[in-house]
């Protein structure tokens, strides 16, 4: 089966504008400090049609990054994404994004809508642009996707400060939906939701998967709710993918020391009176993506690393049937003591 | 025993231009010298305005209306502002969400937290800089004495935090109230907090309130639970005992709609519906237009029935396991 995004050998550095006595400063030869962040460094990943893969990190690991180059909102500084074969974003020195192929869910529902759009034009706005459907269409094309989202076509005429948070995550989903994507990127779609309404909104997700055979990747810290909508998970660790595998299999035995600390974090609801839960809190901080760490970039907060990880990066390679790990120790991590502090 | 903490009847309304908003309305708890209690629920369920409320902290146009909060005894409702100053920061003390929220941007941590020593005492630089490096050190700050002198931009969320907790133990206060104070942070930050702060509890005997909407957090922590909903507790009891076998409907609605309880991809139990507007409650029970047990009765408030070490607010409980 060929992938459907094919995401190669993908870089994003941020680098922050030169002032004008800087790049003078610059053009007579002396050395500017540059203050460049390593968001993604060469990572590669594949979705199959169809397939929902999870995407998890902690705050900087570079998971948005991924996501919004993905999705054409920010161009790759090197590398590149294709969905069916195209690349999402134009060449030349200012790329734009030129496919509808994939579209975007986001975090803050209360940020993502235009608040002074009724809802019907927000939906109707970008399928007019390009036209999937014709203006005298809209109307019913609206009421379609509002109530393929669960909400009431009626809801058109109102503005999005009428609605709840969870109300509006369905209305960017829609408006995400009636794109025809055949990719959607979820960024963090329900976390900043109630717990009981992250629930009707992962339901969304799961019924929007079975109806429209959807490709998605699904971006969250949370990794129950990764676990529960995706079929494959990626793991990344300050701008690389660490680990990647089915999400069963990765949940149940992860191959690097990095996703088994991070599993291990996950606090665990208690239901016995006397059983204490030991947390194996991973040591030390994430180190800046300003200056990331040489070799592995885990090595200094991993428990088993060795000269190689401070002078190598270890390479994604497979360590059983279609689970890969960047792990130059992988597999033979010692489950027992992989979080002794 | 006496209880460190006896709320009663504590109602805190805000007088919005919209109308009233009845953001906690008769709740009754105690706690216990060096219990840690957990308050769960969701946005705008009333489980912060409790916290603040127990600081003398709402600000108007909210107002504590009725109730009483004693704090070892003392009346802190109707304190004016000058004795709760004395026992903020001393007595009782409060961990937020957001840790900038409480740091000063433009002072040095030794200055903020030197300035937190001399409110309640009078101390010598030296001795409050000992001190400082002190508190540092005992939420595992490394280099203590060196990062007292950075401000808090220059620390991370989770280092943060520990400043914030940091300055809130420098009193050895009786009670801390924590606001979600993991909620921003890492699941790896997390853990090291969560792990920290458990030791620093056992060891000083500091009584917490343990404020989130995450039961995992909490029953990883707290002892007992008190689960709100629309700003009335509506269920309370031993952590783990509520979590196994919830008798609120709402309590069971929550626990169920995690997604470790089914098998990947199948559809999540949902509890449908959103939260009511504090401004315009269903009369009766607030949980009922969602709630699938509702009948008739449901338009009369329960009353919160004590069981033993159980309490809920149901006319229609579910069943009590027995044998467990």
């Amino acid at each position: 089966m060929s992938a459907l995004v094919e995401v190669r050998e993908v870089s994003k550095l941020f680098a922050p504008r030169l002032s004008l006595g800087e790049k003078i400063a610059a053009r007579l030869g002396s050395v500017i400090e540059t203050r460049t962040v390593h968001a993604l460094d060469r990572v590669s990943l594949t979705i199959n049609p169809g397939e929902a893969v999870g995407l998890v990190g902690e705050s900087g690991c570079g998971k948005s990054t991924l996501g919004r180059v993905i999705a054409g909102i920010l161009s790759p500084t090197s590398g590149q994404v294709r969905i069916a074969g195209e690349p999402v974003m134009s060449g030349g020195r200012r790329p734009v994004k030129r496919t509808t192929r994939v579209q975007m869910v986001f975090q803050d529902p209360f940020a993502s809508l235009d608040p002074r759009m009724r809802v019907g034009h927000t939906l109707a706005e970008g399928p007019i642009a390009h036209g999937l459907v014709s203006r005298t269409g809209a109307g019913a094309y609206v009421a379609e996707w509002l109530e393929a989202v669960g909400l009431d076509p009626d809801f058109a005429n109102r503005f999005p400060h009428q609605f709840s948070g969870g109300q509006r995550q369905r209305i960017a989903i829609a408006r995400a939906l009636a794109m025809k994507p055949d990719v959607l990127v979820c960024d963090e779609p329900v976390a900043s939701l109630d717990v009981s309404i992250q629930a009707q909104i992962i339901n969304l997700f799961l019924k929007l998967r079975r109806e429209l055979g959807l490709t998605m990747l699904f971006i969250s810290h949370d990794l129950g709710v990764v676990r529960h909508v995706s079929d494959r998970i990626a793991i990344m660790y300050l701008g690389r993918i660490v680990e990647i595998g089915d999400a069963r299999r990765t949940y149940a035995n992860p191959l690097h020391p990095y996703t088994q600390a991070l599993l291990d974090s996950v606090p665990k609801l208690v239901l016995a009176d006397d059983e204490i839960v030991s947390f194996k809190a991973i040591h030390g901080e994430l180190p800046s993506a300003l200056s990331p760490p040489s070799g592995c970039h885990f090595h200094q907060r991993c428990p088993h690393a060795v000269d190689l990880c401070r002078s190598e990066v270890p390479q994604l390679r497979e360590i059983e049937g279609g689970h890969r790990a960047a792990c130059h120790l992988a597999p033979v991590v010692d489950h027992s003591s992989a979080h002794a502090r | 025993m006496s209880a460190l903490l006896e709320v009663a009847d504590l109602t805190t309304h805000f007088m919005t231009r919209a109308g009233v908003v009845r953001a906690v309305e008769g709740v009754s708890f105690e706690v216990a010298a060096g219990e840690v209690v957990g308050l769960v629920g969701e946005s705008g369920s009333g489980k912060s305005v409790t916290g603040l409320s127990i600081l003398g902290l709402v600000d108007p146009p909210g107002r504590i209306v009725a109730g009483s909060i004693k704090l070892a005894g003392q009346e802190l409702v109707g304190l004016d502002g000058e004795s709760l100053r004395r026992l903020r920061g001393r007595r009782v003390a409060m961990v937020f969400q957001d840790p900038m929220s409480m740091l000063n941007p433009v002072l040095t941590i030794a200055t903020q937290m030197r300035l937190a020593i001399e409110a309640h005492e009078s101390v010598s630089k030296e001795a409050a800089r000992t001190r400082s490096i002190e508190a540092l050190a005992a939420v595992r700050i490394p280099d203590a004495a060196q990062r007292l002198d950075a401000y808090p931009h220059q620390f991370s969320g989770g280092m943060r935090q520990r400043v914030a907790i940091a300055i809130a133990l420098l009193h050895r206060p009786a009670l801390i109230v924590c606001d979600e104070p993991t909620t921003a942070l890492d699941v790896s930050i997390q853990a090291q907090i969560l792990t920290e702060m458990r030791g620093l509890v056992r060891d000083l005997g500091t009584a917490l309130i343990w404020i989130s909407h995450d039961l995992a957090t909490v029953s990883s922590l707290a002892s007992r639970i008190l689960v709100m909903y629309a700003g009335r507790i509506i269920e309370e009891g031993p952590t783990a005992a509520v979590l196994r076998n919830p008798r609120h409907p709402y309590s069971r609605g929550l626990l169920e709609s995690l997604p470790f309880r089914v098998e990947p991809g199948r559809d999540l139990q949902q509890i449908p519906g959103s939260t009511p507007s504090l401004l315009r409650l269903p009369d009766g029970c607030a949980f009922r237009p969602r709630c699938g047990q509702a009948t008739e009765l449901c338009h009369k408030m329960p009353l919160l029935e004590r069981h033993e070490r159980r309490a809920f607010r149901c006319h229609h409980p579910l069943p009590a396991e027995v044998g467990r």
